[in-house]
């Protein structure tokens, strides 16, 4: 039972497919309880990441607290809870959403309920919350509000009749939508005086602080001063300062059970304060954890190297800066006869690795050559030893091999009728297994596949738009290994194995894609001074060739009348070329190359 | 102190046709500007005399477009003009370019009188059906007639340009080419490989697939053939596409390809001149305006810091098959060429690109097919 004080408080979040208008209902939520006014407001201020705003992707999770006092007079503590959008961060949603006693469903008026909408519903509902659906984007002409709310009310089944239209851009409904708050979603519960339990959300890196963690504390209280431990970590900390997300960190004296804030204890490092862990006292621990704990394990890896192998350093440097706020993101040093010295990098999905790409060559400026993205493959050994092996370099010889596993994702498609059969054959080709398919409505249809991760991996989700015209959208979760016939595909050039190059795939798949690879080689790397044959190998087997003629000249003819400035620039510009180029052997490889040889579809 | 040898360059860009691969700055259907783009040029030369007041002008260089399009009289005016202004060697070699279809003997003969001592003739192939295609509007029978009369009336240096890689031109044609022009017994051969430039038709044709040039092997054959066939008729190579009578080389060209000064005059000219470079407004009113305005038809300008003189100086001296001279690097940039280029220079020996000898370095046949990436090395 809640107690006075909870009876105020509503903790909720916000879950929506990808541009049915998710920030923008945040931040006009925050206008009308006047946390920001208009003047203040920069545009979508819970993505404060510039990648953030461009891709229009939550990558954080943060919490904001506001008040709102309702027609009778009656003040309110809203905290809300953002969650990131993408199925790459599923373990980071599932942990917001457990510190949340409801949510808020944007669906949108012309697009109607999407896959990814599905799957955080889902999940919403596993945590037993409350869900609001709202409908937005009701100002535009395709609107067909009726039509969502039945899709609602048939496809997973929550009332819609009076659910709010509103349309977050030019600000309409949104007092509707806080009443809808108030008045739906349950109040907090937990007693106040049992040991503490606070479950850690999401935290960040704070130069003067250490480590700020999101908590919800669930049970007892939590001020500064007090000894507290992570149960999954054992490491222990004295608070040196608790408070609540308004416009800033604002400090309070103490977080009760059912409350939001933040706590500070002189903590270095981020990993030490894992989303999902339960923070409890020294003194007076709680028995057990809350539940749902887990360690988040990558699940893509990808070499990443510096363009310019002298930067080798700074790129160490920029990974460990990120390390800092992203304890999901992992990275070793390797080697590579091709690219030198750099890092094998694991993260959460192929979101994630792009994210992180673009952040080092953005933030940190650096110029970078990526290899094709792997999976973690199962290796077992002759003598019975299980190889866990990401770079395709390290897999033990064939003959060494008794079994290979690879990982298996749950794949759901949600697809207009018309394209079932265009996304049906594409999922086949990658190598899928039919599980169901659903009608959503008369026009969709819910499609679901057991996918090889390494499948999916680079280009499906580009496939999946282009065949159908960008209409179908995409969830997985990744459910366990199976054994498969898997090859390593060499690529040779001038003869000589290229290890940046190499790649793990079915063996039903490997003559294709060697082919494949030849071909976009050939058209990637620049004629040269010699003749290069390509080839694709497995093993000592040849499967595929083609070859580079040479380059017969070089040369301007004429140097016209003097323009020595023409012919620098040109000279230039190729320099610029040249400086884009790796040396591999005796063969100069552009950059692209190693990344692009996955692209086909 | 003695300054080194000076070059005169004067631009007339005005063509009776302009040829389809052209893309220099060279305009048909503007001659109504002609008469007000000469006055431009004598302002022009009035301002950058007094830039050069002590020094010797060597040579002196009428291009284009087409020189001889202007009257026998307006050109030997702007001689004598030029002659007014600048210290003119009395051994200066004095070239202007010529299109069939602008020379007549009258006018060979007023430009011999007017001091022009060597003539440059826009041949481009030994067949009628390919200049044609070029879009130019002469015949092979137009230049030997040109030739002929310009023997007559004394002129002891004639340059014919010749090119190869043409649109269905084959090797045959191109040796034929070579052979109607050594039957002139010319002085001076250019031998230029087409190059399809941006913006000019051909490069439109090429790109839209109706243009048949011949394939990189057959055209690098073509050049390939081109020195050791007329070494046999006693010319010497002496720059990637240049062929000579001995002591009969290109003496203005010659200061190019040693990065030395000179100093052009007219739209779209490019000067160089003690570290200094600039260049004039391609466009022919705006270079008249910029004359009229400012008494200067500059565009851009820039100081060349001396490392980037050095690279040039590598950059033009690699075209010369005698390649560049160790002494004078030195004497120019005050270290030996090895204390800057040493990397350079043992990579591309290796690479059996770049050969060097007590006196200089110079490119093998190879690091000539080969030159821009040869200067790549040369460029960190």
């Amino acid at each position: 039972m809640s107690n006075a004080r909870q009876e105020k408080i509503r903790n909720f979040c916000i879950i929506a497919h990808i541009d049915h208008g998710k920030s923008t209902l945040a931040d006009r939520i925050l206008e009308t309880t006047g946390v920001l006014s208009e003047r203040e407001m920069e545009k979508q201020v819970l993505d404060d990441m510039d990648l953030e705003k461009e891709r229009g992707i939550t990558i954080k999770s943060k919490a904001v607290r506001l008040s709102y006092r309702d027609e009778d007079g009656e003040e309110y503590i809203l905290n809300l809870i953002d969650t990131p959008g993408h199925v790459d961060f599923a373990y980071e949603v599932s942990r917001s959403l457990a510190a949340c006693e409801g949510a808020i469903l944007v669906v949108d008026a012309s697009q109607g309920i999407e896959a990814q909408t599905l799957a955080n519903v889902y999940l919403a509902l596993e945590h037993d919350l409350e869900i609001v659906p709202v409908i937005n984007k009701i100002d535009l002409t395709s609107a067909r509000p009726d039509w969502v709310k039945k899709e609602i009310e048939d496809v997973i089944g929550l009332v819609a009749e009076d659910a709010p239209l509103i349309s977050a851009k030019n600000g309409i409904g949104i007092e509707r939508v806080i009443e809808k708050i108030v008045s739906d979603i349950p109040s907090p519960d937990g007693d106040t005086d049992a040991p503490l339990r606070a479950l850690i959300f999401d935290s960040f890196y704070d130069n003067y602080r250490g480590v700020i963690a999101y908590i919800r504390v669930k049970e007892g209280s939590l001020k500064v001063g007090d000894k507290i431990q992570m149960m999954a970590t054992g490491k222990e900390f004295e608070v040196t300062d608790v408070g609540v997300f308004k416009r800033d960190l604002t400090p309070v004296r103490e977080l009760r059970a059912g409350e939001v804030g933040y706590v500070a204890a002189s903590i270095k490092n981020v990993r030490d304060t894992r989303v999902g862990d339960t923070i409890t006292h020294v003194d007076r621990p709680a028995k057990e954890p809350l539940p749902g704990y887990r360690k988040v394990n990558p699940m893509v890896y990808s070499g990443i190297y510096p363009a310019d192998g002298a930067r080798y350093d700074e790129l160490r440097d920029a990974l460990d800066k990120l390390h800092i706020n992203d304890a999901s993101l992992t990275f070793e040093a390797e080697t590579s006869v091709a690219l030198g010295f750099g890092f094998r990098c694991g993260f959460l999905g192929l979101l994630h690795m792009d994210i992180v790409q673009e952040r080092l060559e953005r933030e940190y400026d650096l110029d970078l050559v990526t290899t094709a993205p792997s999976v973690i493959y199962k290796v077992v050994t002759n003598d019975g030893v299980e190889h866990d092996v990401s770079n395709p370099t390290n897999l033990p010889d064939p003959a060494e091999i008794e079994y290979m596993e690879e990982p298996i994702v749950n794949a759901q498609i949600m697809v207009p009728t018309e394209y079932v059969g265009a996304i049906m054959e594409l999922c086949q080709e990658r190598r899928g297994t039919y599980k169901d398919m659903e009608y959503m409505e008369e026009t969709r249809v819910l499609l679901t596949y057991e996918l090889p991760l390494n499948e999916i991996i680079y280009d499906f989700f580009d496939a999946l738009k282009s065949r159908s015209r960008g209409y179908a959208s995409f969830d997985y979760e990744l459910i366990g290994y199976q054994e498969s016939e898997l090859v390593k595909l060499d690529i040779l050039l001038n003869g000589e194995v290229v290890d940046a190059l190499s790649l793990i795939v079915h063996q039903d798949k490997a003559y294709t894609r060697g082919r494949g690879i030849a071909e976009k080689l050939k058209e990637l790397i620049p004629r040269q001074m010699f003749e290069i044959p390509i080839q694709a190998a497995i093993g000592n087997k040849i499967i595929a060739r083609e070859t580079i003629k040479a380059l017969r000249k070089d040369v301007l003819a004429k140097c016209y009348g003097g323009d020595i400035s023409r012919k620098k620039k040109l000279l230039e510009k190729q320099k610029e070329g040249k400086k884009r180029m790796r040396q591999v052997g005796s063969v100069e490889v552009p950059q692209e190359a190693f990344m692009s040889v996955l692209k086909f579809d | 102190m003695k300054k080194d040898i000076l070059g005169l360059y004067i631009h007339f860009p005005f063509c009776r046709r302009k040829c389809l691969y052209c893309d220099f700055p060279s305009y048909s259907g503007k001659e109504a500007l002609m008469d007000e783009y000469m006055a431009a040029v004598k302002a022009e030369i009035d301002q950058v005399k007094k830039l050069v007041v002590e020094r010797e002008v060597d040579t002196i260089f009428c291009g284009g477009g087409t020189p001889t399009l202007f009257s026998g009289q307006k050109l030997e005016e702007l001689l004598t003009y030029i002659k007014d202004s600048f210290s003119v060697s009395q051994k200066a070699e004095i070239t202007i370019e010529a299109n069939p279809e602008t020379l007549d003997r009258q006018k060979l003969e007023i430009l011999r009188r007017a001091g022009i001592n060597r003539l440059s003739i826009g041949m481009q192939a030994g067949q009628d059906e390919h200049i044609k295609k070029l879009g130019r509007i002469h015949t092979v029978r137009d230049v030997e007639r040109s030739v002929q009369w310009a023997r007559d009336l004394g002129f002891k240096n004639i340059n014919l340009d010749l090119m190869f890689g043409l649109p269905n031109q084959s090797l045959d044609e191109w040796m034929e080419s070579l052979d109607m022009a050594l039957g002139m017994d010319i002085e001076h051969l250019s031998t230029y490989g087409l190059i399809l430039e941006e913006g000019t038709p051909f490069f439109n044709l090429q790109r839209q697939g109706h243009l048949n040039t011949p394939s990189e092997e057959v055209e690098r054959e073509m050049y390939h053939r081109t020195g050791p066939y007329l070494q046999a008729k006693g010319y010497t190579q002496y720059e990637i596409s240049n062929f000579a009578k001995p002591g009969m080389e290109c003496r203005h060209n010659l200061i190019y390809w040693k990065n030395g000064d000179y100093i052009g005059i007219g739209g779209g000219a490019h000067s160089s001149l003690e570290g200094k470079r600039w260049s004039n407004y391609s466009d022919i009113s705006k270079y008249m305006d910029s004359i009229n305005d400012k008494g200067v038809g500059k565009e851009h300008g820039q100081t060349i810091p001396i490392e980037e003189q050095r690279f040039e100086t590598i950059m033009m001296g690699l075209r010369l098959i005698e390649g560049i001279s160790k002494l004078e690097f030195r004497e120019r940039f005050g270290q030996p060429l090895e204390y800057y280029y040493r990397d350079a220079v043992e990579i591309l020996k290796k690479k059996a690109m770049l050969e060097e000898n007590e006196n200089s370095i110079y490119l093998t046949p190879k690091g000539m097919d080969f030159q821009n990436q040869v200067l790549l090395y040369f460029m960190d």
